[in-house]
């Protein structure tokens, strides 16, 4: 499954805000088609960590290496052009318009000719795209003409992942995809999350909901106090093992150049 | 939201019919209640009937309507321009002006023209860059304006009237076809269909939604969010512009108290019209209907000798059953 390279490469990033330090050092890799889960407590640094790989916040140390070179992101748009997109927990959805039209928002379709030069939307070449990318995806939408505002919590989620991979992202950063949904739905995302993995796009999930964790990644990159506490491969650990260092009851040495090795 | 599937779904196909239903019925119920009012002051005065009736009532109706489609794009991105009625004001007397120095001549005519158009557009991007780049909320920023605007006017106009309009100006706001349609609203209803495309069809129109809907996630999508809101004030601006050349062209004279307390008759028809304050909803078609309202019952009560004062106290009446039918319908989705 992994790529002779990693795709993302994080290494001793630091990060402070003020006396606070929310990253010491922080170590980890992800591969192509890799689904990576980061965990840890409050305050252990997720949030930071995921900022600064989607461009809002710039480390004051450290690389941020994706596709094998040195990247500087100084803003949102840099990690989208370089095909990082992030899925935020409030899902950047605009309720009041239809389905296609979230799908291609800030790159729209337009008419060919001079009504696109006048900015004519092309709908009906949008809509055929977006019913592909949701085929795709198996997200199930009855009419995409709905407005997402009329949609449930999992069929927003996953239009929302359906639109990071349909601008064509090499890694997803997603932020507690299943935190405000139910059961039923959550299982939904998960499986979106393990078919984004089986069309080599590499996904790097936030949660607290351990059982997700386990279900859909291939490895656990356990933040403690703004350090890697462990890295753990998912097939080979359970539960109790990740809460073990999640709470510090057991420890890698992140400072050891093993984990890049 | 985490309904067992089979009770969601067949709860689901109920429910969606009779929200079918509303939504149909929802939006246009106005249209219906413009049908009314007409029907109950043509039976009360057969007057109102008349082809002087429907050419003037039109005709003072573009008045607010070009206001309002101006406002309907600022309020769809959950912003609000107070500004309209001063710069109405304005842009009418910095027209005059520059028409009077220069004679009444084309050159003048259309030399004013476009000082009208400008003095709007640029009281639009003024205040697009107090809202987008100052951060400043858009009823403060479009108050501060408003205040400039209107002592601005008087302080060119000293408080007088221009009189001096060049003829083709003046010919162009009493003209009409068949004593029928006047030029001026042959302009507007122009307008309102460039408009009127422009928002349902466009990018410009899908961002502006955006905007309103959920404007974090406008720029994360990489929308140019300040530069489109900027725009966005900028037409509401040149619209304020346009009503204000029409006006001193309808009146022969422009005036510095044309437009005070426009801005809210604006508000109102594009609050009536179905958009929402808080963005995201609302569209030209549902405007005009609310202008027409207005401008309805400003004639019609006076047809049957009715006080034009009720009118506001209608239009008060229509706003709030207005917002309280929308409210009802986005409760049941």
């Amino acid at each position: 499954m992994r790529g002779d390279q990693p795709l993302l490469q994080v290494s001793h990033v630091r990060k402070h805000y003020g006396a606070i330090q929310a990253l010491r050092d922080i170590n980890f890799d992800v591969y192509p088609g890799e689904v990576v889960g980061l965990v840890g407590d409050n305050g252990a640094g997720k949030s930071t960590t995921i900022r600064i790989l989607s461009g809002v916040e710039v480390p004051d140390g450290g690389d941020v290496i994706f596709e094998g070179s040195k990247v500087s992101l100084k803003g949102p748009l840099d990690a989208q052009m370089l095909g990082v997109e992030t899925v935020y927990q409030d899902l950047a959805l605009a309720l009041h318009l239809d389905v296609a039209s979230n799908l291609f928002l800030g790159r729209e379709e337009l008419q060919r000719g001079w009504r696109g030069r006048f900015g004519f939307l092309n709908r009906k070449e949008m809509m055929r795209q977006a019913e592909e990318i949701l085929v795709q995806m198996n997200v199930q939408i009855k009419d995409i003409r709905q407005k997402v505002g009329e949609l449930s919590g999992g069929q927003r989620q996953s239009i929302a992942i359906a639109r990071a991979t349909s601008r064509g992202a090499k890694l997803i950063l997603l932020d507690e995809p299943t935190a405000a949904l139910g059961v039923q739905e959550s299982a939904k995302v998960l499986e979106l999350i393990k078919k984004l993995r089986s069309q080599g796009v590499a996904v790097i999930l936030i949660s607290h909901t351990m059982p997700h964790v386990l279900e859909v990644t291939d490895r656990i990159v356990v933040l403690r106090r703004g350090q890697v506490g462990g890295i753990l491969t998912t097939k080979d650990t359970t539960l109790e093992e990740v809460v073990q260092y999640i709470t510090g009851a057991k420890s890698q040495h992140s400072e050891k150049e093993g984990v890049l090795a | 939201m985490s309904n067992p599937m089979p009770t969601a779904t067949t709860l689901n196909s109920t429910k969606h019919q009779r929200i079918n239903i509303m939504e149909k019925l929802g939006d246009y119920w106005t249209l219906c209640v413009l049908v009314v009012i007409i029907l109950v002051f043509g039976i009360l005065a057969p007057s109102f009937f008349s082809a002087f009736n429907f050419l003037s009532t039109t005709t003072s109706a573009t008045e607010i309507l070009l206001l309002a489609i101006g406002e309907t794009f600022v309020i769809i991105t959950s912003g609000i321009d107070l500004s309209v009625g001063a710069v109405l004001g304005l842009s009418g007397i910095t027209a005059g002006m520059a028409m009077q120095a220069l004679g009444n001549d084309a050159l003048s005519l259309i030399v004013g023209i476009l000082v009208g158009l400008l003095t709007g557009l640029i009281f639009g991007l003024v205040n697009g860059f107090v809202v987008a780049k100052m951060n400043i909320t858009p009823f403060i920023a479009t108050l501060g304006t408003m205040g400039i605007a209107s002592g601005i006017t008087f302080l060119l106009s000293n408080g007088a009237d221009i009189t001096a309009l060049p003829t083709p100006l003046t010919s162009f706001g009493s003209g009409n076809i068949a004593s029928f349609i006047s030029y001026p609203v042959i302009v507007t209803a122009l307008l309102c269909v460039i408009s009127g495309i422009a928002l349902a069809k466009s990018r410009f129109g899908v961002h502006t939604y955006a905007i309103g809907s959920n404007q974090e996630a406008a720029r994360r999508t990489g929308i140019n969010v300040p530069r489109h809101i900027i725009k966005i004030y900028g037409i509401s601006g040149l619209m304020a512009g346009a009503s204000g050349i029409i006006v001193a062209a309808r009146f022969a004279s422009a005036s510095p108290i044309s437009g005070q307390n426009d801005e809210l008759n604006a508000i109102a028809a594009v609050v009536i019209g179905g958009a929402s304050l808080f963005g995201g909803r609302g569209n030209i078609l549902g405007t005009v209907v609310g202008s027409i309202i207005i401008a309805v019952l400003a004639s019609g009560l006076v047809i049957v000798n009715v006080q034009a004062y009720w009118q506001t106290v209608a239009v008060g009446m229509i706003i709030i059953a207005a917002v309280f039918v929308e409210q009802l319908r986005h409760r049941n989705k």
